[in-house]
């Protein structure tokens, strides 16, 4: 490991110490833990505030209102263009102002404005991307062509016999019978109109069998998450530790 | 006398399971056993897609993690990252998550260090704008709509390798490494409105979400947490980089949680009052 500043390991030994104040409350809740949890909500909405004044607020608002506040005292350009452009760039910053009205009882309700304005903007641009992104394309990828399946199982399963090789063909046409029999099937145990008895239930059945695979395989992940998470950890100890050596040559 | 055994079992204190795991977990750390890793058709294809583009090629690698999830997603950003800068790849990068801000700007200079990048020429840091779904909608129009500026206040267009680069029909494709559902916003407006070929770098916990759009085609590659940052480590030849040396302890510690698992459901049935 290179040699590292002591200003650079000081900041090391604070996080090691933050690190280990939060491993602790694996033991029992303690005032370090605290420590560490309060510190970190702090400092969050401290950054978030900088960042958002430096990268948004400023280049996204007050810059080119101030543009076009000074471009009225610009040669060329028609007086209306300007003044259709100082107003384009005041009005988001009035409409936001207005969520300040919250503080005022007789006056909150005007808060509500923007809020509607925003909801309404939202909706409107997300919703058709959404069912077209989220239903209709995975509806459509659900909808396979049987004769298809059946063909390429079939000349799979002849290019083995003949040349004794596999183009894997035949595993791609029991994935999609599986992912179509596994979709209808957890569908059909959301159906609660009607009794879950014959087919229905038998259907339901392979669809909670489904399901709980598709949860197996969340959880499987989840665990793996939560174990890296204390991998880098634990990465991050080591490399302190061995920091620490390095400086005081030990 | 086996029913008190399971029953002692079933009354662990908790704390016992956390040490055995974090000794799992820890001491693979310190060995030098690497545990073989396979290269799965989905992290396969964003390789193949990478490595088939030409010099010069311009991708967008949009880095949304923070650092509660850069243990997972750092080492596959930097992978991703390796790949572009070894094969001359150009990048743009954005970071829409905004606690992850510095530490991504930091990670994408310490990279483009290892290579000799220029910024500005072979790789543009947009940073950070509130609300993701209308900064990506905007960014399909025009780059320069929701940046004007970069992240450190140059005009995009005094950066010469955005010369003529507008929105997304200008890069070839879009990975994105993310640990939020702002993956989301991505397949629906860059992919579903823009039709911007998407792969995904995703944590664990969400990679399973993200297998349907694999299957429907809308992403041409994902990338599931630490073992898909592993894999990508291996496939660009740096079998020793962080994720494959940690995927030893995962390994190991996951055998013990299956361990557990087995330990707590005998348990549960041994002692099982019989009505």
């Amino acid at each position: 490991m290179e040699q590292i500043s002591l200003g650079t390991l000081i900041w090391m030994t604070v996080a090691a110490f933050l690190t280990l104040s939060i491993f602790s409350f694996l033991y029992r809740d303690n005032p370090f833990y605290r420590f560490a949890e309060h510190l970190i909500v702090g400092i969050s909405a401290g950054y978030w505030i900088a960042i958002l004044y430096h990268t948004s607020l400023t280049d996204l608002w007050i810059e080119p209102l101030v543009d076009s506040v000074s471009a009225f005292g610009a040669a060329g350009g028609s007086i209306p263009a300007k003044i259709g452009i100082l107003l384009a760039n005041l009005t988001p910053g009035v409409i936001g102002c207005l969520m300040f009205t919250r503080f005022f009882k007789s006056k909150a309700w005007i808060s509500r404005w923007p809020i509607a304005y925003y909801l309404g903007i939202s909706a409107g641009v997300a919703l058709p991307l959404y069912i077209q992104s989220f239903v209709i394309r995975q509806v459509a990828a659900n909808m396979f062509n049987p004769v298809i399946i059946y063909n390429t199982i079939v000349s799979d399963l002849s290019t083995l016999y003949y040349y004794g090789n596999s183009m894997m063909g035949i595993w791609t046409g029991i994935g999609d019978i599986i992912i179509l029999l596994g979709c209808v099937c957890g569908l059909a145990y959301f159906y609660f109109s009607a009794e879950h008895t014959g087919v229905l239930g038998a259907a339901a059945k392979i669809g909670i069998w489904t399901l709980m695979i598709g949860f197996g395989a969340t959880f499987g992940y989840t665990v793996m998450a939560r174990i890296s998470l204390l991998i880098g950890r634990f990465n991050f100890l080591i490399d302190w530790v061995s920091a620490l050596g390095n400086y005081f040559n030990l | 006398m086996a029913a008190g055994f399971w029953n002692k079992m079933l009354n662990l204190d908790r704390r016992w399971v956390y040490l055995v795991i974090g000794a799992a977990t820890f001491f693979p750390m310190l060995t030098v056993i690497r545990l073989p890793i396979k290269i799965t058709p989905e992290v396969q294809s964003v390789y193949d897609r990478l490595e088939s583009l030409p010099r010069g090629t311009i991708i967008m690698l949009p880095m949304e993690y923070s650092p509660d999830t850069m243990a997972e997603l750092q080492p596959m950003a930097k992978a991703v990252l390796r790949h572009c800068f070894s094969r001359g790849i150009k990048v743009i990068t954005t970071a829409l998550q905004i606690q992850g801000v510095l530490l991504i700007e930091q990670d994408l200079r310490t990279v483009a260090a290892e290579f000799d990048k220029t910024y500005g020429e072979d790789y543009v840091f947009l940073g950070y704008k509130p609300y993701p779904d209308i900064v990506i909608l905007n960014m399909g129009e025009n780059f320069r709509k929701p940046f004007p500026k970069d992240y450190y206040n140059n005009n995009l267009d005094e950066l010469p390798m955005m010369a003529g680069v507008n929105n997304y029909s200008n890069v070839d494709c879009i990975v994105n490494i993310n640990a939020t559902s702002g993956v989301d916003s991505w397949i629906n407006n860059a992919n579903g409105r823009y039709g911007a070929p998407l792969a995904l770098g995703v944590t664990a916990v969400i990679a399973t979400d993200y297998y349907a759009f694999l299957q429907s085609k809308q992403i041409f590659g994902l990338m599931g947490g630490l073992k898909g940052a592993a894999e990508y480590e291996k496939l660009i030849g740096r079998p020793k980089d962080i994720a494959n040396r940690a995927m030893t302890s995962v390994s190991v510690a996951h055998i013990f949680i299956i361990i557990f698992i087995i330990i707590g459901n005998i348990a549960f049935f041994a002692t099982r009052k019989r009505i």
